[in-house]
């Protein structure tokens, strides 16, 4: 066993700074990780970070902004967390030597981007994510920051209490990739959860293919709630044969969407008659699906984004990697014709539950980055607010930690916390996916310390019978004679959440989805590794990357089921309006048995001096 | 399908990729057994299946990819494996390489993530030459066949997956993170920098450690301790960074103008050619060679 002070499980931007700041605070830390740092998918992020640095810019108009753009799911005193300390880290970043873009003058630029009342996402050309994880993963390299990469983590030890608020996390299992070992890994202070974002849930998806919800699922099977998971965002602009992202700061150095009949539907259709093409994304992936749905689609598929009026030189300038990747994955040169876009999954607004501090209500717990909800993004995230939130509350997470923050949280955690029952909105019945002769429970749950281990009383125990829980799910895996690919499951999981749980969403097709996904659990119970080898298992990961997406696409679906109105990116067909007396509160669910249990918690509106009434939000 | 075995050819690039020893033997459990046996099952039932060929048409890609793994017995021996899988317009060459390893054969093992050429992970050797297989469209290859195998010079872990640890260790030689002699007081002070400098490093940025260059040097292939291109490039980015200033540079000279640095490099452009992020590399270093002459340091 590998025993630290804490573990970060993730390197992406998240985890990167939440490693740098415990180690600032003192602790001796370790950073696990099944894709080497520089891998992670921080590094395809395009547009900025926004940040309130300039004269005539202020923190509380980018929470006011922040606010506004989550239609009001978003939690004040999250929100301020993040646009009050967005500055200082983007400038912490700078002076670790980020490149970022730069003004005649010398100083970093900064943009529009849509939804913000002032030009504060500050880039690096078109390629800022690569820029900020590199720049991070230096700072852990000058550090000596002990990395393990590619060592899958697939449970957290985490004690058995009834309840989950009374539970600790103790350590990680992971899975050393290259050897085929398994090994526990003991956290002393704190585990922060750092996995990113979900995106394989979905065919058409920006995300890589190793963003597969695997922090959101082993939390939740440990018993940590997960927060409006039905919160899924798609951005407008993905090309349509493989779903790579064109920057939002293509419409923000003034590109233009157009349908197929010439015109410019943003303001010509009436979508948003003040922002335009700059409208937040879930109106503008609307009117695009509403243009093709009525028959003005290009191909019946998508419509164009036109860039050429900008002129080569700004194109250059600043919007360089967005011509490479037309041209190598769509074959068209943004210089000379409009580039084919449509709508594709994005980001995952839900997560992990945790408060301002990314602590979750399990003791030692963290989450922090796409993983987590803590929740600043509500209902719609604003193009350029993840990147500083993986900066601002990775640091917060790994400072907490590390012991270094005495602060009473105002989000509160947990069931127990100020919540509500909601009703079981399931049509089909729910159940776990489990890998039957293997033992119920622990194994196939990868959450609490199982029953037949609960005398498994001290930290290091905890960890120990993780790791046996873990070794016999493994070799169960690998020793199984007959069964399924999990590739089968995962395709048709795909297949039925972008046909079923996508912009637009209608009852009856979120029925249908669950009880898809309910078949596809039912054939994971049949899986099987192929790959007899311990040496680079990509197929025993991939089969169990494919378990945490069942958990996910059915917490997706149930809450998008639960929540009948109409918000920010939550579209329902029967119910076109925001319901603010019903609903400005947050969906929840909880592991309870392999099935999702749902209750409510209220949003918490207000701020540090002021209170973000819910308006109509028009762009 | 067909996973239609056969000896590998040997070429001097292959003989390259092939490990130097092999694997310690260990004695075999009882579940290493058992999982040979399975393997020899899959073989066979996978063999059956071969005999009969779906129709695919006249558009498939025939893919011949190497195949290694040293701990299962059928695998051991390194050789090459054929698919045909279904063309569509737009495919890649990750593409092709998923396809034909959901459909036919799970085990078939290669790195992969972004599938947007920014993560560095599914560099290989396609038709002879370096490339990111997700940047790599099929139609763009010549020939009938894409002929896909590790990167050359670099130890094989099995498959198409290479050991990146030498590259990662070269990269941390030069230092790679930001130093200056003086940092500034206030936590939103900024360090200026003029948009000529920052356009002078951008290239040089852009780097995702795929580790394409170094397989493509021939000095790097005869010399471990060679820095590389990419690791050179990296001192690059610092070196010419203006924020780091005077004293900082001149260590970083020293750092790369050594025994194993920039003189070793015999401008070959190899690296330069298989970029996928067309960073001038060569370039880079040539500019790093006569700074070093300039600051008249040492001469090896
Ligand atoms: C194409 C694209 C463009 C974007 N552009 C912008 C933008 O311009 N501005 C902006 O603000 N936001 C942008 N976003 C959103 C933002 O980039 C992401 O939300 C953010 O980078 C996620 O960072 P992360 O650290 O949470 O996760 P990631 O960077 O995805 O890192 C996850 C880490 O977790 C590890 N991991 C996962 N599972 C496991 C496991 N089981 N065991 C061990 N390790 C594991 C991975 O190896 C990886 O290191 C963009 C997103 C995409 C997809
Ligand atoms: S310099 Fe180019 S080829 Fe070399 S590792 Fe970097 S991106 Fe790859
Ligand atoms: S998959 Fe990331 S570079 Fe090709």
């Amino acid at each position: 066993m590998r025993e630290y002070d804490v573990i970060v499980v993730g390197a992406g931007g998240a985890g990167l700074r939440a490693a740098i700041a415990a180690q600032e605070a003192g602790a001796d830390v370790a950073m696990v990780t099944k894709l080497h740092p520089v891998r992670s998918h921080t590094g395809a992020a395009e547009g900025g970070i926004n940040a309130a640095l300039r004269e005539g810019d202020d923190w509380h108009d980018h929470a006011y902004d922040t606010m506004k753009g989550s239609d009001y799911l978003g939690d004040a005193p999250a929100v301020e967390a993040l646009t009050r300390e967005s500055p200082k880290e983007t400038i912490q970043l700078e002076n670790w030597g980020m490149a970022f873009s730069r003004d005649e003058d010398g100083v970093v630029s900064q943009r529009p981007f849509g939804g913000l009342s002032f030009p504060r996402t500050t880039y690096a050309g078109a390629e800022t994510g690569h820029h900020m994880l590199h720049t991070m993963y230096e700072q852990v390299v000058k550090r000596g920051i002990e990395v393990y990469d590619e060592w899958y983590v697939t449970r957290l030890a985490v004690t058995d209490e009834d309840e989950p608020e009374e539970r600790d996390c103790h350590g990680v299992v992971a899975y050393d990739i290259k050897r085929g070992e398994i090994e526990g890994f003991r956290a002393r202070d704190g585990v922060i959860l750092a996995t990113g974002g979900l995106g394989q849930v979905y065919d058409h998806t920006t995300n890589a293919i190793a963003n597969t919800g695997d922090g959101v699922a082993m939390a939740y099977r440990a018993g940590v709630p997960i927060e409006d998971m039905e919160m899924i965002q798609f951005h407008p602009t993905t090309l349509p044969s493989t779903g790579v992202l064109i920057s939002e700061g293509v419409r923000g150095e003034g590109g233009i969407l157009y349908n197929s009949e010439g015109e410019r539907f943003m303001f010509e259709g009436g979508y948003a008659n003040n922002d335009g093409e700059l409208a937040s994304r879930d109106v503008v992936s609307r009117a695009e699906l509403s243009e093709v749905n009525d028959g003005r689609g290009i191909e019946d598929e998508y419509v164009h984004l036109d860039m050429r009026h900008l002129g080569e030189d700004r194109i250059l300038d600043r919007l360089e990697n967005i011509l490479h990747l037309a041209e190598d994955f769509e074959g068209v040169d943004g210089l000379e014709e409009p580039m084919p876009v449509k709508p594709g999954q994005h980001y995952a607004m839900g997560g992990v539950e945790t408060n301002e501090w990314g602590a979750t209500c399990v003791g030692g717990l963290y989450a922090v980055g796409e993983c987590a909800c803590a929740s600043v993004h509500g209902a719609n995230r604003l193009g350029g607010n993840a990147l500083p939130e993986l900066a601002v509350f990775g640091a917060r997470a790994g400072r907490h930690a590390a012991g270094d923050v005495d602060d009473e949280p105002k989000i509160t955690t947990g069931w127990s916390a100020d919540s509500e029952e909601g009703e079981n909105v399931s049509p089909v019945p729910l159940g776990e996916a489990d890998l039957p002769s293997a033992g119920k429970g622990a194994l196939a749950d990868g959450g609490a310390a199982s029953d037949d281990t609960a005398s498994a009383v001290d930290a290091d125990g905890v960890v120990e019978s993780a790791v046996q829980a873990e070794r016999t799910r493994v070799h169960y895996l690998l020793e199984k004679e007959e069964g399924v690919n999990h590739a089968e499951v995962r395709s048709e999981l795909q297949e039925t959440m972008t046909q079923n749980v996508n912009v637009f969403r209608e009852e009856g097709a979120l029925k249908d989805a669950l009880e898809d996904i309910r078949e596809a659990r039912q054939d994971y119970q049949h899986v099987t590794v192929k790959d007899p080898s311990r040496t680079y298992n990509t197929d025993l990961i991939h089969t169990i990357e494919t378990r945490n997406l069942l958990d996910v696409a059915e917490a997706i679906t149930v809450g998008a089921l639960a929540r009948d109105e109409f918000r920010g990116a939550h579209w329902r067909k029967a119910h076109q309006e925001r319901k603010d007396d019903e609903w400005l509160k947050h969906t929840m669910l909880s592991w309870n048995d392999g099935s999702p249990g749902l209750w409510y918690k209220p949003v918490v509106l207000e701020g540090e001096d002021k209170t973000y009434e819910p308006k109509v939000r028009s762009y | 399908m067909s996973t239609q075995t056969e000896p590998p050819e040997q070429t001097d690039d292959e003989a390259e990729t092939m490990p130097e020893s092999e694997p310690e033997p260990e004695p075999p459990s009882p579940g290493d057994r058992r999982r040979a046996e399975k393997a020899e099952r899959e073989a066979d039932r996978e063999a059956a299946e071969a005999a009969e060929e779906p129709d695919l048409g006249d558009d498939a890609v025939t893919l011949k990819v190497f195949r290694y793994d040293p701990e299962v017995e059928a695998k051991a021996e390194p050789r090459f494996d054929t698919f045909r899988v279904p063309f569509e317009k737009g495919m890649t060459v990750l593409d092709a390489l998923i396809d034909a390893r959901d459909t036919y054969d799970s085990s078939l093992t290669f790195r992969h993530s972004c599938r947007q050429a920014v993560c560095g992970s599914d560099a290989l050797f396609v038709n002879g030459r370096q490339r990111l297989g997700c940047q790599t469209q099929i139609a763009d290859l010549e020939g009938d066949v894409v002929r896909v195998e590790p990167l050359p010079h670099q130890d094989v872990v099995k498959d198409l997956v290479v050991d990146m640890e030498h590259f990662y260790d070269q990269m941390e030689a030069v230092e790679p993170y930001f130093q200056t002699d003086e940092t500034p007081d206030d936590e939103l002070e900024e360090q200026f920098q003029t948009p000529e400098n920052r356009e002078k490093i951008k290239m040089s940025t852009r780097c995702i450690w795929c580790g394409a260059c170094m397989s493509s040097c021939n000095i790097a292939a005869g010399d471990n301790e060679y820095l590389g291109p990419a690791a050179i490039n990296k001192a690059y980015r610092f070196a010419m960074d203006e924020r780091e200033g005077e004293n900082m540079k001149q260590h970083r000279m020293e750092l790369i103008e050594q025994e194993n640095g920039v003189w070793r490099c015999q401008t070959q452009f190899s690296c330069t050619n298989v970029c996928p992020k067309d960073i001038p590399l060569t370039e880079h270093i040539q500019e790093l060679k006569r700074e070093a002459v300039k600051s008249n340091l040492k001469f090896w």
